[in-house]
């Protein structure tokens, strides 16, 4: 059971860590990097409140060993402002109310980035399909549906100051 | 968290991976490939590995190929790389149907097709698709490569035709090209597997059916081809009436003793489900055959 010297660049920060095989990314990166805006739901795959985006892709952290993610490069939620400027999926989220306890909105978010990012302007439908591996239990999922789709306006305009769209891990997938 | 602890080799080649499924043969080992089956079943407890060998980053194992009529899918290619790649839509239309109803969006991105073949869930999407795409597993161990078809390759629950020591290194298709391919399932609401779904593919030349394949997953303890419906289909015009007679021929052959029951659904509620979604299945390709989904 011999632990194992790993590489994790998440949010673009080189980090090199000591783990178990044993030991879950989500584990390692609340547990031994301090990012704890990924939160731990259901633990079984179900519920997405883990999800990061790894080498761009969104995944459910809790369903990959840190072993797994040597090397990677890893998003979490907290990559997703930029100095004080939120994300448009977070004004999003702000501003339809895509929220109550907050406690999914993480993985919303990052599932939500990581569809808009395929698919730019996508119908409800589209949406609520490309967030089924999400749940929330309080607000519901109504204004989620709004707050994705406020995002997709948002980023489907030109950045005004002449910037880039913004995406976690930046350009390039 | 996973209660017990493991060693964990990361293999680069195929016989690398090889050689260690032959060094720990002693040992409870397993193959992990996106994880997204073996690693819930270790949190739970029902896997308990001493050994892991992860095949997931050997690159030989993916990627999506057609070549010369075959279309060819590294067993480590996630979910989503098989719906982006063009080649699959169109060679493997009915496998593609099914691939894009797994699990959810981040469970493809992780999932691999030869992950889910191995596993041999019975309720997956895959096992009654890849009877419908007629596709042959190719499996290498020591002793060099063999090709299993996918009616020989599932013996069972979880239960599949690869030795100890051999792995799964790819699925290869007959080209459907031309053909249209549809997956409907009724899903468990808590888990999303299949309790029943039906893949088809088809195509009509002169009004009359060319190729009727259809299958099901999640019905018997390994995926199933519906012969019934087949021969009622075959040759014949294609209309609602004869997918409707053709549908109520979906249970022929199947004992309905031996269909899978459990707390989401009996079988004979299976039974009833099989024929609803096989007419489904039809029906929409039949559909998509008279206009093709403009994607």
């Amino acid at each position: 059971m011999t632990d194992h010297e790993i590489t994790l660049t998440v949010n673009g920060t080189d980090h090199e860590l000591s783990v178990e095989p044993r030991t879950l990314l989500v584990h390692a990166l609340r547990d031994e990097l301090g990012y704890t805006g990924t939160n731990v739901g259901c633990e079984t795959t179900t519920c997405g409140a883990c999800t990061v985006h790894m080498d761009g892709e969104a995944v459910k952290s809790c369903t990959v060993l840190a072993v797994q993610a040597d090397g990677e490069r890893i998003e979490t939620v907290e990559g997703l402002e930029s100095g004080d400027d939120y994300h448009p999926i977070q004004e999003g989220f702000r501003e339809e109310h895509g929220l109550q306890c907050g406690y999914c909105t993480p993985g919303m978010m990052m599932t939500a980035t990581d569809l808009l990012r395929e698919n730019p302007d996508p119908s409800r439908e589209e949406i609520r399909e490309g967030l089924e591996g999400n749940l929330c239990r309080c607000t519901g999922y109504q204004n989620i549906v709004n707050a994705v789709e406020n995002a997709a306006a948002e980023l489907d305009e030109p950045v005004a100051d002449g910037g880039e769209v913004r995406w976690p891990g930046g350009e390039g997938e | 968290m996973i209660p017990d602890g493991f060693d964990y080799h990361e293999p680069e080649t195929t016989a690398e991976a090889i050689e260690l499924l032959e060094e720990h043969g002693d040992a409870e080992t397993e193959l992990l490939a996106g994880g997204h089956s073996l690693l819930p079943a270790m949190k739970s407890g029902l896997s308990s590995p001493d050994v892991l060998i992860d095949i997931g980053g050997i690159e030989e194992l993916t990627g999506v190929t057609a070549d010369g009529g075959t279309l060819t899918i590294g067993a480590m290619t996630s979910y989503s790389d098989v719906l982006d790649a063009e080649a699959a839509r169109e060679h493997a239309p009915a496998l593609t149907a099914a691939v894009e109803q797994v699990g959810d969006r981040q469970v493809r991105n992780r999932g691999t097709v030869g992950g889910n073949v191995a596993h041999a869930d019975p309720a997956s999407d895959l096992p009654g698709a890849v009877l419908v795409s007629d596709a042959t597993m190719v499996v290498q161990g020591p002793d060099g490569e063999r090709d299993v078809p996918a009616e020989e390759f599932y013996l069972g629950m979880y239960a599949t035709d690869i030795g100890p020591d051999e792995l799964l290194t790819r699925v290869e298709v007959p080209s459907a090209a031309g053909a249209v391919g549809t997956y409907v399932k009724r899903a468990s609401p808590s888990s999303g597997y299949a309790m029943v779904g039906v893949a088809a593919l088809l195509s009509v030349e002169d009004g009359a059916a060319e190729t009727v394949r259809v299958g099901a997953s999640g019905v018997m303890d390994r995926g199933v081809r519906l012969e019934g419906v087949e021969d009622a289909l075959a040759g014949g015009s294609v209309d609602e009436e004869t997918i409707e007679a053709a549908a109520a021929r979906a249970g022929e052959g199947l004992d309905t003793a031996l269909m899978m029951d459990d707390l989401r659904a009996s079988g004979e509620f299976r039974a009833q489900l099989l024929e609803v979604y096989t007419e489904r299945a039809l029906a929409e390709a039949n559909a998509d055959l008279a206009a093709p989904a403009a994607d």
